[in-house]
């Protein structure tokens, strides 16, 4: 309690910087997003969701989506989430594999504990953009 | 002895099933344990989410052995649960509940189920509901009528139970909260047979859990359960605080301090919870 309480005052007074800063900036979110792509590329599950997408612009747009999520002062330029996804009939299994392939991608870029959490938490509200469309 | 090779059985099974055809459709963490008596949950209050990590697409089974030893007494039990589509539990848990200082033994089977009314532990902005119902019958209920309990054969608890995870919740720290109201007649989990002399009818209990995930594979906390004192031997409310490692989705153990209070007149019974849960598939 006593480590929780310490860390919960420090993580106030770090308010001020955006999770972006946090994370480490543009070279640390292209290092993650990156990661990713790996991880997606070795998954024979998740592997087929992406049959002839366009990985370049994949990793720009998703960068960029992460930028303007965390602050980051990007404004995302890619098509919809919806649309983005219309037609994969993405199941919650899948979708929550993927989860942990981008929880492997932060850890292979050594994006602390905590760090990590926060980036999950602002991209959870997507979650219901993609899943089984 | 018997409880000890139970779990050098059970471990050595686990290991050789390890990640061969689980369901890992849920972050890992999230599935929680097995509590007490075979519902999905914390360690001594069930939860609003299954046993095991099936996404909707998928189905799961768990095992799990506990015991709690406390000064007079040792509570032992080995449960099972499938756990279907994340929608509904079908538990099944043995007791034995060993009398150290007055020597013998009492021993209760429980059939559990739980349905999931609404939402994702994690996913959802509100949190995930689910009801349950733990049927519960005595193998013997000698010590329950001697005690003066309504029922020494069997009860019905009825339970609704709010869970959610909150990610990045404290300092970037993953946190989880559950209530659940009980609806029991139940006696210390009914092992004391159900209703008494002080009252007979269903009421309503509150419990409680909270806790931090301080990694993917580490979670600390804390439980709290209201508990009924039908035959006016002043039986005491539980709780724990646990801490759980979560090596993998197929396996985790949860090691305790609980402080169950007093129990059929001898006072203070406090001591170790441990758990180990596997899920076989």
């Amino acid at each position: 309690m006593f480590m929780a309480t310490t860390l919960f005052i420090s993580g106030c007074a770090t308010q001020q910087q955006s999770l972006y800063e946090e994370l480490g900036g543009a070279e640390k979110v292209n290092q993650i997003v990156e990661n990713f792509v790996i991880q997606i590329e070795t998954d024979p599950t998740i592997l087929p969701y992406f049959e002839g997408s366009d990985i370049d612009r994949f990793v720009e747009k998703l960068s960029e989506q992460i930028c303007a999520l965390t602050g980051g002062g990007c404004v995302y330029s890619g098509d919809t989430m919806e649309h983005v996804h219309a037609g994969m009939n993405i199941t919650e299994a899948d979708f929550n594999r993927t989860v942990d392939l981008l929880i492997r991608a932060m850890d292979a870029a050594d994006i602390p504990h905590r760090s990590q959490n926060k980036l999950l938490k602002v991209l959870a509200p997507t979650r219901k953009e993609m899943l089984y469309r | 002895m018997r409880q000890i090779k139970c779990v050098i059985s059970l471990v050595t099974f686990l290991l050789l099933s390890f990640d061969l055809f689980a369901a890992e459709g849920k972050l890992i963490g999230t599935a929680g344990l097995m509590q007490v008596e075979g519902s999905g949950g914390g360690g001594i209050v069930p939860w609003a989410t299954l046993a095991g990590y099936d996404s909707q697409d998928q189905t799961s089974f768990s095992v799990a052995t506990t015991q709690v030893d406390v000064d007079d007494y040792r509570l032992n039990v080995l449960a099972g649960a499938f756990s279907l589509y994340d929608r509904v539990e079908l538990s099944i848990a043995h007791q034995r509940f060993d009398l150290k200082s007055l020597g013998g033994e009492i021993k209760q089977n429980v059939v559990g189920a739980k349905f999931k009314l609404y939402g994702d532990v994690v996913f959802s902005q509100l949190p995930q509901i689910s009801l349950g119902i733990q049927h519960k019958k005595l193998e013997d209920g000698t010590i329950a009528s001697a005690l003066g309990a309504g029922s020494s054969s069997s009860g019905t608890d009825f339970y609704i139970a709010a869970t959610k995870v909150h990610l990045g919740a404290i300092a970037g720290f993953n946190a989880v909260w559950n209530l659940t109201a009980r609806a029991t007649k139940a006696n210390e989990l009914g092992l004391l047979g159900f209703g008494g002399p002080v009252q007979q009818d269903y009421e309503l209990m509150l419990e409680a859990s909270f806790g931090i995930l301080l990694s993917r594979h580490l979670a600390v906390g804390a439980e709290y359960r209201q508990k009924p004192d039908n035959l006016g031997l002043g039986e005491d409310d539980w709780m724990d605080f646990f801490i759980s490692y979560i090596p993998s989705k197929n396996f985790n153990f949860t090691l305790a301090y609980a402080n169950l209070g007093s129990i059929a007149g001898a006072p203070d019974q406090s001591g170790l919870y441990l758990s180990v849960n596997g899920q076989l598939w």
